[in-house]
């Protein structure tokens, strides 16, 4: 297996007495797309956000690229290459397509308070770079022209779009994608999946999909790790996964073997 | 060029006119000899009656001008020189330009119905000065999103740099940095004013960041309660702090205040090679100085509000007042971020609150109640969050109506309904009111800018989602 990028060791989260998250070891390698799946209030959601600093975890590590991150906040998994979607859309609302992108780009520019009241040529010159980027962004995801729209006036389709073009401009070495086809109808779904496809190949991204839609974890995920009650009950390709009967028992059913 | 003008006049006017019911192709059916008379007539009314109403004919000019630019907007906001959009600045300009000549033609204006005359020079100071700390709130609460009802705080500590700097409150002390006007046998700290500016935004700020780094944690309602401590805490300070800690050391003067405070002015070079006054103190045209130098501060906080508004940290800003949950998921620093606000509110605070102590050349801990939090507080609702131009409509028109514009309403009222009020006395409850309206009817402000309008109709998505020991860090 290639190097790991990130890798959880015993993570564990408890909420009061319930333990969402219990003792899970995980791990992405590089370049790979991984797909987290398991039933409703399996832990999946909580166990994204300690990948991403929102949780602080209640034992356990969280390391990417060699680093431990357990702990830290939010920002510092931004900058070291953790970008990622929200399961309910969490857009800025009120600005523009554009503005969104360029608030993701947040930490990789450098401007500070002096230099914005100053507008030194090097802070011009910045965020013009800056802006032609970001429109590169919103065009590669698919938003052409949509850069002047506000968030909230664009159609779900290009809501979703637009979280990942925001998610991009962080300039991730993984991305984490968090139900990003719920709501999605066939057509949109299997655009999307092809697109997470390219991401890898053109930008050289790791992916972390939660997902429930078995034609896309199934299509387009080298490994399959499955939730259940917050612990990990199996992990492995996805051919592995469909015959795996724990795995069946828990969440696919039946239908899922015989179809 | 001047057919664009004429055109962009003429289709302005029979929008208008169609308005109220007579479209261009109505006029055009008329007979002739009819259209010219009305014309005529039309014209001559407009003659007399500029001539009959105000008959002077700096009020005319100006009013004419007013119409003029008004008309000519729309075009105006297309003008570009050399591909730059220089169109957007004529009205800022105008206004601009206006304000400075108001020491020339203030007194020379007629009176307005109900609120009578125009503003007093002094009373243009006071909304010169209520428009920078407005302005400094609205970095908080407008760009943010944090709610600070404890500006005052910052307010009383701009003041007090002055007063501390430029008075003999720490008479065992000898300095001079530049002070003008000192008499025989002067102690203490005196400093010129051109240092004690940026000095008091400075220290207001470190004070601001101080203050931020315990409480900016918190979300909404606990952010407002905790500000509103501090906002009590240090004018507290201030009428107490005769006697600090009972070591017997005299740092605020008590209830008495810190007075008087050394005049600004430029010095004797300065008046002689430059022309520049002085001593305001001692100015014959002692309020319109003060007035010029308060429009050049809030011309500088506009500059510095406007350039921060769309940098990246002004993003970051605007990123945390939609969600907070995804500007961090988003890299923004939040604690960092806040605090810059905070700071750069301050600052902007802490400058008023020094100018002002100058002016009234003393700082009373009697200044720096709660209302005066609330009061800069409405001002930024009122005229519109976040918006530049709102805020400083919403800071000078109720400045004004606490300084005059409530005495002379009253007045009116007094005199046509045979009552006897006393107005100013209703004051809060009237701002209250005016509060409740807009809130009502124009949620937005006045003038709003495009993003709050949507989100006060709309609402904003922001659940916490955090752990409370990381949220902020």
């Amino acid at each position: 297996m290639p190097e790991a990028l990130l890798q959880t060791r015993q993570l564990r989260k408890e909420f009061g007495g319930l333990v969402a998250v219990d003792d899970v070891d995980f791990t992405v390698p590089a370049g790979a797309i991984v797909s987290l799946i398991g039933p409703n209030g399996a832990g999946k959601t909580t166990f994204f956000n300690m990948l991403t600093g929102v949780y602080r975890p209640t034992a356990g590590r969280v390391e990417f690229n060699g680093e431990d991150m357990t702990g830290k906040p939010p920002h510092a998994f931004t900058h070291r290459g953790i970008g990622r979607t929200f399961q309910n859309i969490r857009l800025f609302q009120n600005m523009t397509a554009l503005e969104n992108v360029l608030v993701g780009m947040h930490v990789r520019l450098k401007g500070n308070l002096f230099e914005a009241i100053l507008r030194t040529p090097r802070v011009k010159h910045e965020e013009a770079a800056a802006r032609d980027r970001a429109r590169e962004l919103l065009e590669f995801s698919g938003l052409r022209r949509k850069d002047r729209e506000l968030g909230k006036n664009l159609s779900y389709g290009d809501q979703r779009r637009l979280e990942v073009a925001r998610a991009l401009a962080t300039q991730p070495k993984l991305l984490l994608l968090d139900e990003p086809t719920a709501g999605m109808n066939p057509q949109e779904t299997a655009d999307f999946t092809s697109f997470v496809g390219v991401l890898r190949e053109q930008q050289g991204l790791a992916v972390l999909l939660i997902e429930h839609d078995m034609r896309v974890v199934m299509g387009v995920s080298d490994r399959v790790t499955v939730l259940d009650y917050g612990q990990k009950i199996a992990e492995g390709t996805p051919q592995e996964i469909q015959r795996n009967e724990r795995v069946i028992e828990a969440y696919l059913g039946t239908a899922a073997v015989s179809g | 060029m001047r057919r664009r003008i004429r055109a962009a006049v003429v289709a302005r006017w029979w929008q208008l006119l169609g308005a109220v019911g007579l479209p261009r192709e109505r006029w055009s059916a008329q007979p002739r000899l009819l259209r010219r008379f009305v014309l005529a007539v039309v014209w001559a009314a407009i003659a007399l009656a500029l001539v009959a109403l105000w008959g002077v004919w700096k009020t005319s000019a100006i009013a004419a001008a007013a119409i003029v630019i008004f008309i000519a907007v729309p075009w105006y906001e297309r003008l570009t020189i050399r591909g730059r959009r220089v169109g957007k600045f004529v009205v800022p300009l105008c206004v601009l330009g206006l304000a400075i000549g108001y020491p020339y033609y203030g007194t020379d204006m007629p009176q307005v119905p109900i609120f009578g005359p125009f503003p007093q020079l002094s009373t243009m100071v006071v909304m010169m000065i209520f428009t920078m700390m407005a302005l400094g709130l609205n970095v908080v609460v407008g760009y943010a999103g944090l709610l600070d009802l404890g500006y005052v705080a910052f307010y009383a500590m701009g003041a007090y740099m002055a007063g501390w700097f430029a008075s003999n409150q720490f008479a065992k002390q000898k300095l001079d940095l530049g002070a003008v006007g000192l008499y025989q046998g002067w102690t203490g700290f005196h400093l010129s004013i051109w240092l004690i500016l940026p000095m008091a935004g400075i220290a207001t700020a470190i004070v601001g960041v101080l203050i931020g780094l315990p409480t900016l944690r918190l979300r909404g309602d606990y952010l407002a309660i905790v500000t509103l401590g501090f906002g009590e805490i240090l004018p507290q300070i201030a009428r107490n702090g005769d006697n600090l800690f009972g070591t017997s050391f005299n740092l605020t003067n008590g209830t008495g205040g810190i007075t008087p405070i050394d005049q600004p002015g430029f010095g004797n070079w300065a008046k002689e090679h430059l022309h520049l006054p002085a001593q305001y103190a001692t100015a014959a045209n002692f309020d319109a100085v003060f007035f010029w130098t308060a429009l050049a501060l809030v011309c500088i906080v506009v500059f510095c509000s406007m350039r921060l508004r769309d940098s990246r940290l002004g993003r970051a800003w605007i990123a945390i007042r939609e969600d907070e949950t995804a500007a961090a998921a988003m890299g923004v620093p939040l604690m960092r971020t806040k605090t810059w606000s905070y700071a750069t509110g301050a600052f902007f605070g802490g400058v008023a609150g020094a100018f002002y102590a100058s002016y009234k050349s003393g700082a009373f801990p009697d200044d720096f109640f709660f209302q005066i939090s609330v009061f800069i507080l409405c001002m930024v609702i009122l005229g519109g969050m976040g918006n530049i131009w709102g805020v400083i409509f919403g800071a000078c028109f109720l400045a004004y109506l606490d300084r005059e514009g409530l005495s002379n309403v009253g007045t009116w009222i007094n005199g046509h309904f045979g009552t006897h009020l006393d107005v100013p006395l209703y004051e809060f409850g009237i701002f209250g009111i005016i509060i409740v309206v807009v809130m009502l009817f124009r949620p937005e402000g006045l003038i709003p800018s495009a993003r709050i309008a949507h989100e006060m109709h709309e609402g904003v998505h922001d659940e916490p989602l955090y752990d409370h020991e990381i949220a902020g860090a």
